[in-house]
């Protein structure tokens, strides 16, 4: 199948052809370089698919229906290996949607079983789909923790960067989620929100953010969340073609290296996780992951604790976009 | 020069600190300190920002208060009504000023 994928050679090369001062360079001139991941690491986050309903503007992973990739349950039995063995406490699934990984729920059921906390990364249309629908009841079932994306509280802006209906589409999952426990109070189903600028700028504050969606999708749909995770746009993947394309990605890299914040740096998601891919290869994060800037152990069939913990990680310009202002990650903020 | 206003010039404001850069360091204090969130929040203060951008047509305002409240969260609606306040208050000077060519006429007319 004809798959236009931007490859990852070439975007290392746009972001090394941008006039700035490589990551490398700053974090050595605040002493940080090389940066390593912590003593311990809490999080395996595991994309476990590209394939996606959706073919959203920003989206770093270049998701979509037309893409193949998938992860088999060998990988995941493996994943769920090295979760064991160097008590990883936090199973973070992402994709494309990972929902349409045929696998999904028997990753979620194997990790609950030996007691790790599951995180899903959710785009809300996909369990509007027939065939998804029972998922939200699973999810409830199992106590797995629901990030979802919803880069804006009105239409015209969710729209626009997710495609024709993905906001109403989105607002009806989420009622039939708080319906369930999810995201109200005293109930302990987690319902995180992600925010995304729509374009090529910076996200806002994230507490100010949290509370304009708070009061607008109350107000408008009484819907209610947890928390909302105020996320930047990261320079790769479709992001990336449209910064190059519309002109955007000199003053883009030049404003994130301008909020360009040291007390971020120790906190960086990819100290505390590592990233595998859909065919088992390791990663410092996601983004690296697209970039294939591969780090010390390579696959997870071989992953040693003194591999994972303390590890040197593969940092580039993209980097700049996890140490902006107040930080981003997949948790939001970082400071 | 092909024109008066150019995009790049925006990244030069700093140069206006050479000749006097205790002047220069005053008003960055000063205005850094203003846009703070304080009594009004910091995106209400950019959408003023960019209200008044438009009221004093400057094109590097338009630019930076553009970006500047879209990094404050606010959405295109509450940009233009923004810029709806600024268009109102000008459109309405210039109407309230017109009481006085009506002073004006009736002092010097029959
Ligand atoms: S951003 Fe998420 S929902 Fe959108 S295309 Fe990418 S993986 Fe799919
Ligand atoms: S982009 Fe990845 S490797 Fe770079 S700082 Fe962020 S989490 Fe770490």
């Amino acid at each position: 199948m004809n798959v236009n994928v931007t490859s990852p050679f070439s975007q290392l090369d746009t972001l090394e052809s941008v006039g700035i001062k490589t990551f490398v360079e700053k974090l050595k001139e605040i002493q940080a370089f090389p940066l390593k991941s912590g003593d311990h690491i809490n999080i395996m986050q595991i994309n476990i698919g590209k394939v996606c309903n959706l073919s959203c503007k920003h989206c770093h992973v270049e998701a979509g229906p037309q893409r193949t990739e998938i992860m088999s349950q060998e990988i995941m039995a493996q994943c769920l290996q090295v979760m064991n063995d160097h008590q990883i406490k936090t199973l973070d699934i992402t994709g494309g949607a990972p929902e349409l990984n045929p696998n999904h729920q028997w990753l979620i059921r194997q990790a609950t079983e030996i007691n790790r906390h599951v995180i899903t990364r959710c785009n809300l249309t996909v369990l509007n789909d027939k065939n998804y629908a029972h998922l939200p009841e699973f999810y409830a079932e199992h106590k797995v923790e629901v990030v979802a994306s919803l880069p804006y509280y009105t239409q015209k802006n969710t729209d626009r960067m997710r495609g024709d209906g993905v906001f109403q589409s989105s607002i009806e999952v989420l009622k039939q989620l708080n319906k369930l426990g999810y995201g109200r109070e005293g109930s302990d189903l987690k319902l995180n929100l992600v925010y995304n600028p729509g374009g090529a700028f910076l996200p806002p504050a994230q507490q100010g953010i949290e509370a304009d969606f708070r009061r607008n999708l109350l107000d408008q749909y009484g819907i209610t969340f947890n928390s909302l995770y105020a996320i930047g746009n990261f320079p790769v993947g479709r992001f990336l073609t449209f910064l190059q394309k519309s002109g955007n990605l000199q003053p883009y890299m030049e404003k994130l290296v301008a909020a360009f914040n040291p007390e971020t740096v120790s906190g960086v998601m990819c100290r505390d996780q590592i990233s595998v891919s859909w065919d088992g290869y390791l990663f410092d994060c996601d983004f690296n992951q697209m970039l294939n800037l591969s780090c010390k152990p390579k696959h997870i069939s071989d992953c040693k604790a003194e591999d994972l913990n303390g590890r040197e990680i593969a940092v580039h310009n993209h980097c700049y976009a996890c140490t902006a202002g107040s930080g981003s990650s997949c948790g939001g903020a970082v400071v | 020069m092909d024109t008066y206003y150019n995009p790049a010039d925006l990244a030069k404001f700093s140069t206006m600190g050479e000749e006097a850069p205790d002047l220069w360091q005053k008003f960055m204090a000063y205005y850094g300190a203003v846009f703070e969130n304080g009594a009004l929040t910091a995106r209400e203060k950019a959408l003023i920002a960019l209200a008044v951008a438009h009221a004093i047509q400057c094109p590097y305002c338009i630019d930076a208060y553009t970006q500047g409240a879209l990094e404050k969260g606010a959405n295109e609606a509450q940009m233009t009504e923004a810029i709806h306040v600024a268009c109102a208050i000008r459109g309405g000077a210039a109407l309230v000023h017109g009481v006085q060519m009506k002073n004006v006429a009736k002092k010097i007319g029959f």
